[in-house]
């Protein structure tokens, strides 16, 4: 990963507060500040994201979350006037070095979105096309990665002999699953979702959580969420954000069962903060 | 703690800690009136005691159905959540706690007809005593939710098993001196190990309080009394 880099930072060994130290990670945040224009999105926020497990991020609306997620693969690059300052390592190198190829970036970390977003094209060509961008496959091959995609988000049986029908005549809980193909055909190693269920029926959210089951053997996985069971179900570590702050970070079962503050209890026990 | 932005959740919860209360209230009585009859060989409290057992039994059932309604509605996490798995356990044990008050009371109507040596009970009303006031304490810490009180019952217990032991070689002494004694001292000796574990449903109780406050649970073993010869299966 390091050609992707100008210049590799060492891993820093700077204590950061994780909840499973013996777990290596995959991706560091530290001291992270982010801002739209003049407004203060995210304060100082460090974390670890651990290698292989899935991490949730809780919060009302406007606490930062999404925010958070853009900053993990830059999204936010696309917008000017925000801007974010500390570090954010992955594998120990700073992706918000200026000097970072985006493209490699967004590769390695992929992003699923709220609303299932397929290119108005058909499904193959919907997992083909992030593939031809990065790679210059044969076509057995290229055949082989959009089957190898479809099948790992459990989407192959509902489409393999309509292949050439276009992505947007899907249900909204394939079209979700093509693009969890679409971003996995591209061989990341983070997946973001961000809120990937808020707009399915409960048998498609129960079939995308268990696809982040299954993920998690082979990417680290960020999901921002509004679902506080969808939460405490998928995931093994909870972070719970306020005001642009990490309030909380800590075991999911933890966090659910006895939350350490005030803040986190009112907000998944829904009282009154 | 402030209160849910859905003001029926607190009402849910509000009234499953009203029917424990009243069922902790319906369990003590039980108890206090099953010693009582034990001691005076009074048969009619004894009946009313064991008619009164069926109230307690609806109780707890009303109790876990709607915990589990609450848990279906309300999806409840953290202190909700331990609210309600709280209310189900201490339910539970109120319910045994009344069963066993019962079974003290069928045995002091057989006894009514035997009875032989008073001094006999006045082991056992020691243990009723006891066992009553660590009911009584845990009920009040479960109902003000108070960690100290119940760790403090938890660690009585082992008094109760060690008047148990006492009791247990009182009997055991009436029964060598004169066998006639062996059919009445032997109901004694069952409604000894009922007290006894009216305690054990105390300290369940106390454990419950533990974990519904801080989330966690206290240790597994708890402090035994000393030279105890009635341990096991406890």
């Amino acid at each position: 990963m390091t050609d992707m880099l100008v210049m590799p930072k060492p891993t820093s060994a700077t204590a950061v507060a994780t909840p499973a130290p013996h777990k290596v990670a995959k991706l560091e945040v530290k001291n992270l500040d982010f801002f739209y224009g003049s407004t203060k999105a995210l304060k100082n926020i460090n974390l670890r994201l651990a290698s292989n497990t899935v991490t949730a991020f809780i919060g009302p609306s406007g606490c930062g979350k999404s925010t958070l997620l853009r900053v993990l693969n830059r999204m936010y690059d696309l917008y000017p006037g925000q801007r974010a300052e500390g570090e954010v390592l992955v594998d120990g190198a700073n992706i918000l070095d200026p000097r970072i190829d985006l493209n490699l970036l967004r590769a390695r970390i992929g992003m699923v979105f709220q609303k299932p977003t397929p290119f108005p094209m058909t499904i193959y060509e919907n997992i083909a096309f992030g593939i031809k961008l990065y790679e210059n496959l044969p076509k057995s091959e290229l055949d082989g990665r959009v089957e190898q995609a479809l099948r790992g988000s459990a989407l192959w049986a509902e489409v393999k002999d309509k292949l050439d029908a276009s992505g947007l005549s899907l249900s909204g809980g394939q079209q979700q699953r093509l693009c969890i193909a679409r971003t996995m055909a591209i061989q990341p190693e983070v997946i973001l979702f961000d809120e990937p269920c808020s707009a399915l029926d409960p048998i498609s959210t129960a079939k995308v959580e268990e696809l982040i089951d299954e993920l998690k053997a082979k990417y680290t996985i960020a999901i921002v969420t509004h679902n506080m069971q969808q939460a405490a179900r998928v995931s093994e570590f909870t972070a719970f954000m306020y005001l642009g702050e990490l309030v909380e970070f800590g075991d999911t079962t933890r966090i659910f069962t006895a939350p350490e503050k005030r803040q986190t209890q009112d907000y998944i026990t829904g009282r009154f903060g | 703690m402030s209160e849910h932005i859905v003001a029926a959740y607190d009402q849910e919860l509000g009234s499953l800690g009203r029917n424990i209360a009243e069922m902790g209230g319906i369990a003590e009585q039980m108890l206090s009136d099953a010693m009582d009859a034990l001691v005076s060989m009074d048969t009619d409290l004894a009946r009313a005691v064991v008619a009164r057992d069926s109230s307690l039994d609806a109780l707890q059932r009303q109790v876990e159905e709607f915990a589990i309604l609450t848990i279906a509605r309300r999806q409840p996490m953290a202190v909700d959540l331990r609210e309600i798995v709280a209310a189900i356990r201490v339910s539970g044990d109120l319910e045994r706690v009344g069963d066993l008050a019962k079974n003290i009371a069928k045995r002091t109507l057989k006894l009514g007809v035997e009875a032989r040596i008073p001094r006999a009970a006045v082991g056992l009303k020691h243990m009723g005593d006891l066992a009553l006031l660590q009911l009584k304490n845990v009920l009040d810490a479960y109902a003000s939710r108070d960690i100290e009180r119940a760790k403090e019952v938890w660690m009585r217990d082992a008094e109760l098993d060690a008047l148990e032991d006492s009791v247990f070689r009182d009997l055991l002494t009436f029964m060598m001196e004169d066998p006639r004694n062996i059919s009445f001292c032997t109901h004694l000796l069952f409604c000894s190990k009922n007290i006894e574990r009216t305690g054990d449903h105390a300290t369940n109780i106390a454990e419950t309080v533990y974990y519904l406050v801080t989330g966690d649970n206290l240790p597994m073993e708890r402090p035994k009394g000393p030279n105890s010869i009635m341990t096991t299966g406890k």
